[in-house]
């Protein structure tokens, strides 16, 4: 009874961040957007557009979520329902403080990456079942993707894995209480993580690998045909997407909550410890996010083929070699 | 080995000149001044009209309720959507005589193009631009004006 | 009665439209690329283009026709809504033609102000142009940059002209009043504050790895076929072909200023790109030559009040942000012409489209349309 009583309270405080965090982060998004390209973006609804988003939701919440005739009526139905669960099942493993996790499975770091690959069904089936061509051409894309993209994230996990020698994500940050990855990893632990960063930008479908709903050439691509709520869980998403992944990328190169810790500096690293571990990690996390944007506000997007190349011609191979010398590194211990 | 210098000078441009534009944006973002929306509604107070904009036509009435048209209808040969219809009286000179006077100067704004050939056309200069623009309204019939006042007369001495 | 009830497919034949597998899709006229109501029906095979069909005519209002009922200096200001994005060029391309006819001589200072609002002109459409190629490829925040100094030359133009857009500055003989006394200052600021923006665009968007990549080599006209298809200005010019009326023809005091007629050779995407980046840089050196020199004397030469044509047939042509543009006027010595005929740089230019786009991907359609510029309105008049 008390583990029902648990799963229940658990599952609402997931829904509850989940509507929290779309919120925030469409409005952060909008704002950071609207800073770079010398506007004000929104600043109407509430004392600085705070409350723009709300409203926004309100609106979505309100139209009709229509189903056009062509459609296969029960998948294109579904298809926002099994995005949302995928987002909502990488959720479990991550820590958000200092012992405060969901679920501190031992595999946790490849629980991750299998699941975050669950998310593109989703999209193939809402592509596929919206029977609409530029749907279908968005879908397609991005499933090609998605499947070319998790190789290099996933090379650029193990590395770490390999570093801290454990796949369960307490141990890694436990292994980051002298200094985080990014640091201590050499150069190569840095280009890991700067294939991470890109592989999961292209994995969260944004700019500029937003090729799945590149709005100039698929009009919106993969949720063209959706309207009203379904559309509203799509973005959602999205922005959950953002958020776990740049969550992981803190907690794998970055140590998750735990604070910057250099070597024996006993002081300095008592100092730290005084800021709680909840703010190091979302302080990481929304450092990240923001990165992510900066990226959509900046770049062009990549062509299809180019997309590709760039995975199978740059990106993996150079993975694969940094992940040798990063082996290399971990066996020799010449990590600090 | 050229073939690995070659990839990597690759990869170092291309990195070079994404961080480059990178660079660009975030130094907007830390220079809030550079911001340029104007939030229009508010502003409207201190908003400058250049004074040469041509926003609607407006004929000059003097303190005397005295404007300067004779009814030639230049203004209306000249305007080339028929925004302007000028109607005609005749009105009886203290002589006895007839002369033939403005009645009323009709002017359809929704047909205007704002093209100031009106203006130019006018011999008497009755009638300029005005630096107005907001002329949204709900009915259509509102936009059918009459740019003369009424009991507005002709100026004496304006031929 | 029968009510009518919509077949379970949609009332579609399915996706495939064609025998062969292919997908026929319909970009347009209400689609976020072709910026105005252009429809093309492209058929793809997985993600390239087989073959691509403009459909046009959506905003037609037959400008030709209306042209024909109107006098000689009320045509004019319909031409400011055809390429409303040179809107000053056009009207001058018209001007000239009725001068032309008229045998009328145009005052210098009435010359170098239409020539400096036409560079002007330029500078602001190549702005629109280059914020809304970098858009088409995916990169907004270049559109909002493009935006604020655009604003700043539609400010100078509001201030003289009494517009931002369609201005109807020119008239026969001149232009309708003369310089704003601001006018100078606020053009030196500009072209000053201009200078160091080029730089920040090249940084931007121009050496941008992923924007080389997606017009390097991508819808390749050759020489032979741009002249063929009629394609002038930057498009033609992108493909080593010299055809800048201001150089071949000048009008006007173009004869008396130095600049560059910018040739590229590759014919891609990127060479037409790199063309009007170039010709940003050319209009801002006309601009420094003439902003000083404007001659002392009238603006205007003394016409009468109702101008009438000689009878015979009247052609002139300007250069304006997208390429040739041509006024045809046949006159039966009347105060209206008895036809006109405008020859719009966007028509011959869409008409390579498909030519260009065969066999790329859907993605590089942007690309390419991108760097046509196509505006509309001039395409359909």
């Amino acid at each position: 009874m008390a583990l029902i009583l648990e799963c229940v309270i658990v599952m609402l405080l997931v829904i509850s961040l989940f509507a929290v965090l779309g919120l925030v982060l469409v409005l952060m998004e909008r704002k950071v957007a609207a800073r770079m390209q010398i506007r004000l973006g929104p600043n109407r609804v509430g004392p600085k557009g705070m409350f723009q988003t709300a409203a926004d939701t309100l609106k979505l919440m309100m139209k009709e979520g229509l189903t056009p005739d062509g459609a296969d009526k029960f998948l294109f139905n579904l298809a926002p329902f099994v995005v949302m669960i995928a987002a909502m099942l990488i959720m479990a493993p991550i820590a958000f403080a200092k012992g405060f996790q969901i679920w501190d499975i031992n595999i946790g770091v490849l629980y991750v990456s299998a699941v975050s690959s669950v998310s593109v069904i989703g999209i193939l089936m809402a592509g596929w079942a919206s029977n609409n061509k530029y749907s279908l051409l968005g879908a397609m894309r991005s499933g090609a993707q998605i499947v070319s993209y998790e190789l290099s994230a996933g090379l650029s996990i193990i590395s770490i894995v390999v570093l801290s020698g454990s796949l369960q994500v307490s141990d890694i940050i436990a292994s980051q209480q002298t200094g985080w990855w990014l640091f201590r990893g050499h150069i190569p632990a840095i280009i890991a993580f700067v294939i991470f960063i890109i592989a999961v930008t292209a994995e969260t479908n944004r700019a500029p690998f937003d090729l799945a709903e590149a709005e100039s050439e698929l009009t919106a691509g993969f949720h063209t045909e959706y309207s009203g709520m379904k559309f509203a869980l799509f973005f959602l998403a999205e922005y959950i997407n953002i958020f776990i992944v740049c969550a992981i990328g803190a907690t794998l190169f970055l140590g998750g909550w735990m604070p910057l810790h250099m070597g024996h500096w006993e002081g300095f690293n008592h100092l730290m410890d005084y800021i709680p571990s909840s703010l190091w990690f979302l302080g990481k996390t929304f450092f990240l996010i923001f990165l992510i944007m900066w990226f959509r506000w900046t770049f062009p997007r990549l062509r299809v083929d180019q997309l590709l190349s760039l995975e199978w011609k740059y990106l993996l191979p150079i993975s694969m070699f940094n992940l040798l010398l990063i082996t290399l590194i971990a066996i020799m211990g010449w990590h600090f | 080995m050229a073939f690995l210098k070659e990839y990597i000078s690759e990869v170092y441009h291309a990195v070079s000149s994404l961080l480059k534009g990178m660079r660009t944006t975030g130094s907007y973002f830390v220079r809030p001044k550079e911001i340029i929306t104007q939030q229009y509604p508010d502003n409207r107070a201190d908003m400058k009209i250049p004074e040469r904009f041509r926003g609607e036509v407006v004929m000059t009435h003097d303190e005397n309720n005295e404007h300067a048209c004779t009814g030639c209808t230049a203004c209306e040969l000249a305007c080339p959507n028929a925004t302007i219809k000028i109607v005609t009286k005749f009105d009886t000179t203290p002589e006895g005589k007839k002369k033939k006077a403005l009645d009323t100067f009709v002017y359809h704004l929704e047909l205007c193009t704002m093209c100031n050939l009106c203006v130019e056309a006018c011999p008497t200069s009755a009638i300029k631009m005005a630096q107005t623009f907001e002329h949204s309204v709900y009915d259509r019939n509102q936009l059918l004006k009459k740019l003369n006042n009424p009991g507005s007369k002709l100026r004496a001495g304006v031929e | 009665m029968e009510t009518y009830k919509v077949p379970p497919n949609g009332g579609d034949e399915g996706l495939d439209t064609a025998d062969d597998g292919a997908l026929v899709i319909n970009v347009g006229p209400q689609h976020p690329a072709t910026h105005g109501v252009l429809h093309l029906v492209i058929t793809l095979q997985g993600e390239t283009i087989q073959k691509i069909e403009p459909h046009l005519g959506y905003i037609h209002r037959s400008i030709e026709k209306m042209c024909e009922s109107l006098s000689y200096r009320q045509f004019i200001y319909v031409t400011s809504r055809m390429d409303y994005l040179s809107a000053h060029i056009n009207n001058h391309g018209c001007a000239l033609c009725v001068e032309k006819g008229l045998q009328l001589e145009v005052p210098p200072r009435a010359q170098v102000i239409r020539v400096l609002m036409g560079e002007l002109t330029r500078i602001a459409s190549h702005e629109l142009w280059w914020g809304a190629m970098a858009m088409d490829l995916g990169a907004f925040t270049p559109f909002f940059y493009a935006f604020r100094e655009r604003e700043t030359i539609n400010d100078i133009m509001e201030e003289t002209c009494g517009a931002r857009l369609t201005m109807n500055y020119m008239v026969p003989g001149g232009v309708m009043y003369d310089l704003h006394p601001n006018f100078q200052q606020r053009v030196k600021d500009f072209i000053q504050l201009f200078n160091n923006k080029i730089d920040e665009y090249d940084d931007l968007v121009t050496g941008n790895i992923i924007f080389q990549n997606r017009t390097k080599g991508v819808g390749v006209l050759s020489a032979a076929d741009a002249i063929s298809y009629g394609c002038t200005g930057p498009v033609a010019r992108g493909s080593g072909v010299a055809c800048d009326i201001r150089k071949l023809y000048p009008y006007a005091v173009y004869d008396k200023v130095a600049f560059d007629e910018i040739i590229e050779t590759a014919g891609d995407s990127y060479a037409r790109y790199l063309v009007r980046v170039k010709e940003l840089r050319q209009s801002v050196r006309i601009i420094e030559q003439l902003i000083d020199n404007i001659p002392e004397g009238d603006f205007q030469a003394k016409t009468k009040a109702v101008l009438k044509l000689p009878k015979g047939e009247f052609y002139s042509r300007v250069e304006t942000a997208r390429g040739e543009f041509g006024v045809y006027i046949v006159s039966e010595g009347g105060t209206t012409p008895y036809r006109i005929k405008f020859r719009s740089p966007g028509f011959s230019n869409l008409s390579a489209l498909d030519h260009m786009s065969r066999g790329s991907k859907i993605g590089d359609l942007m690309a390419i349309m991108g760097t046509l510029d196509l505006v509309i309105p001039d395409i359909d008049r």
